[in-house]
């Protein structure tokens, strides 16, 4: 009877996912249908301003993965577009080698696109914001630099002629459904990757970067697949806009062309396909609306940014989120179904055989501060291990040294007795270490099911190339992730609430949110920072119940908190913390009647 | 030839670290690093060459009026662009509110002024020499901000008062000092600074919307690379970049320049993130 319930709530919340599905799908079809149709009713002036939008979102569909999805501020992209133009149109042209085939030299601008956008992007991976958005401005104004000094090849300011397709391409409407499809190729995919994994889990880097950390999620690795994908269609872009062009010079790439990219995908709204891909067609269209404006196109671009910025840091998406707008239901309680633990995270491992979580003489100090010193600890499978003192007394920093988030001066942290590699927090996650925050680190702008999917990121099978274009091993982990997701949702009492947006939950529905995320890892160790700060009574004895059922399913559990009374409810042991050191360690009736505990931490 | 390297050199490097100091003066008291720094600069060669040339003002009216737009673009700066963002200083908005004003400004400077370089007035108009005032007057522009600078740090009230702020901003608050006017004032000096930078080079590099981009940039290197809010730093580095530029201008070409300085600028970023001269971590958990 009960699964039967499950299963039918399950597959309701599966149902409102689908009929979402298909709302999602309605207006990029609609898109679809003007393009096709299109040349029945615009004119040959019109189908140009279509296909330079087409190209310009070929661009746009890549670099939206890195600003939109990835939250890097990308603003020179325009240098890949260059380098796209000038590389198919130098290779067709032969200036420098036997003319090539446009097909052929397309391609080749495509490879060199994905190496330098990957190049362009690697000091995303060690710089903050503001150097990076400078250093992509560096690389804009240095590529139309090159463009207009090496003139043997690039023909200097006097510039080189476009690639010309063949038949059926070289009409004007030939090109015109040449670049429609290269567009509608790029939106599948760009599609299909924001709703994978790999989407998930940029949008965690982007607004949870050190959750995403924790969930198994290497940045240096995502992002440059990401920036591979988006200088390759960038630069394919760039070949397709010295066609349209048909000539090109140094003059056609001004920065101007970066403005708009960048702030068509704002416009759009972050971490939206459908949203960038409105704000392209309409920053292109706009100034062919309202000719006297033209001069003074990328001011009223600017004046766009700043109040979008402003006023509206969602963007189009966002105004188009009717969904989320319906208000939810007030009086909602957590209730969290321990039942269906086994099911998420197998059966109860024999106890003999999996081993402890253990510190040995750990040391970490801060300048001259001493946060934890010569600490042991010994967190059994199976068990509740709780870890109290005052403020100040080490536990936060005890759990981020076994997450890795800080460096152990002295000892080390084992597992199984191998020690645990500093510093390396995604390697956690493969060891099946999760771990909750003092603060709940949710990404906001997703719903509450796919935040806890980015939880079980590492467990997804499919490359990258993969989820770009749907292919089965993909489409099985989508399947496998989301049931994984919604049972552990249902587990935590969450599942009402799976497809509503992150950001409008409270307080401690969030903190069951990062529960349920940190579950989907089937953690053989879980640790918790203060999970029950900010929850009501009754659900502070809901969650004492789900953590034993947690550890009754095998899981060890590190229970770093202020609550005295859950402590001694739920914990196996109970290790006591004191300006960094070990004040007393045993059973909670043990420390109950510890008398120095008493005096110094419960107040007796 | 050696001689004119260096003086070119150590010129456009005073002007560089004039844009970087810009860029740490509003730092210094925001956390924000700002776009505009270099459309300051340019704002301040567009607006000497406009009150002096163009409109006929006597050269010092000219020049205090050109400082005062800058202080003013400086404040706008704050209003529009900062104060709005500062409650998310973590989401990194100022980068692309501070990048829309700029924006804004350049393309105005671009339409309502030119889209070429327009003269610059000859401010002394001493005679031409090896040692010409257009080399040594961005060199005395420098340091005249450092002393400058230093003296309002080391011997006013009001000098402290930006060094507790960059210090610590929430015990800043905690005593009492008026933090938003503190802000407000900082921008404003902020945008003098840029304003002389583009004046005293203004005749290196002329009325030009085009030097916003450039100087935003080239301005922002000895920021890197000296420490971010590193007054000194920048004024080194700055230094190092003018005369590796012009170096490298006249020996391999002005592309080649660039390329060499781009790349040098980031490799050394990913080396040290934190710049030559270091910063600590902050704590993330």
């Amino acid at each position: 009877m009960e699964t039967l319930t499950a299963r039918w709530r399950a597959s309701r919340a599966n149902g409102l996912i689908a009929t979402g599905a298909i709302g999602t799908a309605l207006p990029f079809l609609v898109l679809l249908a003007v393009g096709v149709l299109f040349p029945l009713f615009g004119g040959g002036y019109w189908g140009v301003i279509a296909t330079r939008a087409y190209i310009y979102w070929v661009l746009v569909s890549g670099l939206n993965l890195v600003v939109g999805f990835a939250g890097q501020i990308a603003i020179g992209w325009v240098a890949l577009l260059t380098l796209g133009a000038y590389t198919t149109s130098v290779l067709t042209a032969g200036n420098v080698m036997a003319p090539l085939p446009p097909y052929l030299a397309l391609a080749i601008a495509g490879v060199v696109g994905a190496a330098f956008g990957l190049i362009i992007g690697l000091p995303a991976l060690r710089l903050r914001t503001f150097y990076f958005a400078i250093t992509t401005l560096g690389f804009a104004t240095i590529v139309t630099q090159v463009a207009l000094a090496w003139q043997s090849v690039t023909g200097g300011g006097v510039g080189v002629p476009g690639p010309i397709f063949p038949e059926p391409f070289s009409s004007q409407w030939g090109f015109y459904y040449f670049c429609f499809g290269l567009a509608a190729i790029c939106t599948w995919m760009t599609v299909n990757v924001g709703a994978s994994r790999f989407g998930r889990a940029l949008t965690a880097i982007r607004d949870a970067e050190v959750a995403a950390e924790a969930c198994g999620i290497s940045k240096p690795a995502l992002l440059r697949t990401v920036f591979l994908f988006s200088g390759a269609v960038a630069a394919i872009a760039g070949g397709l806009f010295a066609s349209l062009q048909s000539y090109i010079t140094p003059d056609a790439f001004t920065l101007d062309l970066s403005i708009l990219f960048f702030i068509s995908i704002l416009i759009g709204g972050r971490g939206s396909v459908l949203g960038p891909l409105l704000g392209t067609i309409l920053l292109t269209a706009l100034p062919e609306f309202a000719a006297p404006l033209v001069a003074w196109s990328t001011f009223l671009y600017a004046v766009l940014l700043l109040v979008i910025v402003l006023a509206i840091p969602g963007g189009i998406a966002e105004i188009l989120d009717f969904k989320n707008r319906r208000p939810l239901e007030s009086d909602r309680a957590i209730i969290p179904r321990p039942d269906l633990l086994p099911r998420l995270l197998g059966a109860p491992a024999p106890a003999a055989g999996a081993g402890a979580l253990t510190l040995e003489g750990v040391a970490l100090s801060f300048g001259g501060v001493h946060a934890i010193e010569d600490l042991d600890l010994q967190i059994q499978p199976g068990q509740v291990h709780g870890l109290i003192g005052p403020n100040g007394s080490g536990k936060t920093t005890t759990l981020n040294v076994i997450s890795g988030y800080y460096a152990q001066q002295r000892g080390t942290v084992r597992l199984n007795g191998t020690a645990l590699p500093v510093f390396d927090r995604p390697e956690r996650a493969r060891m099946r270490i999760a771990r909750t925050f003092q603060t709940p680190r949710i990404v906001g702008s997703a719903s509450v099911l796919e935040n806890v999917m980015i939880g079980a990121t590492i467990d997804g099978r499919a490359t990258f190339v993969e989820s770009l274009l749907s292919l089965p091993r993909h489409r099985r982990d989508e399947v496998m992730l989301r049931d994984a997701a919604m049972l552990a949702l249902a587990a935590v009492g969450l599942e009402r609430l799976a497809a509503v947006r992150a950001d409008r939950l409270q307080h401690s529905e969030l903190r069951f949110t990062e529960i349920a995320r940190a579950l989907v890892l089937r953690p053989a160790f879980l640790l918790l920072d203060e999970p029950a700060a900010g929850l009501s009574a009754d659900e502070i004895r809901r969650l004492g119940a789900l953590l034993l059922a947690i550890s009754r399913s095998g899981t060890g559990v590190l229970l770093v908190e202020h609550h005295a009374d859950l402590i001694f409810d739920i914990c196996h042991r109970v290790t006591v913390l004191n300006l960094g050191r070990m004040l007393a360690a045993g059973t909670p009736a043990e420390i109950r009647s510890h008398r120095e505990v008493v005096h110094a931490y419960l107040g007796g | 030839m050696v001689q004119s390297i260096v003086l070119s050199g150590l010129a456009i490097g005073c002007i560089y670290a004039l844009i970087g100091i810009t860029y740490n003066v509003m730092f210094s008291a925001s956390r924000v690093f700002s776009f505009t720094a270099g459309t300051l600069g340019m704002i301040g060669g567009v607006l000497g060459s406009l009150f002096i040339l163009r409109m006929g003002m006597p050269i010092p009216i000219g020049f205090l009026l050109a400082l005062a737009g800058g202080a003013l673009l400086g404040l706008v700066t704050e209003i529009v662009a900062v104060r709005p963002v500062l409650k998310s200083l973590d989401q990194h908005l100022y980068v692309l509110s501070t990048l829309a004003l700029a924006l804004m400004v350049q393309q105005f400077t671009a339409i309502e002024w030119s889209t070429e370089a327009q003269p610059f007035p000859r401010l002394l108009g001493t005679a031409r020499s090896a040692f010409d005032e257009q080399f040594w007057l961005p060199m005395l522009a420098c340091l005249a901000v450092i002393v400058g600078l230093e003296l309002l740090y080391r011997h006013t009230l009001i000098g402290r008062a930006f060094l507790a702020i960059a210090e610590d901003t929430y015990a800043a608050r905690a005593l009492g000092l008026p933090e938003r006017s503190l802000r407000m004032t900082s921008f404003a000096l902020a945008g003098a600074i840029g304003a002389l930078a583009g004046f005293a080079g203004g005749e290196m590099l002329l009325a030009f919307f085009g030097n916003a981009p450039l100087l935003t940039f080239y301005g922002f290197v000895p920021v890197a690379l000296g420490g971010m809010g590193n007054n000194r730093g920048a004024v080194v580095a700055g230094l190092l970049l003018g005369l590796f530029q012009q170096s490298a201008n006249f020996l391999v070409g002005g592309i080649f320049a660039s390329v060499a300085v781009f790349t040098v600028f980031i490799i050394v970023l990913l080396a040290r993130p934190e710049g030559l001269a270091g910063a600590a971590l902050q704590r993330r958990v």
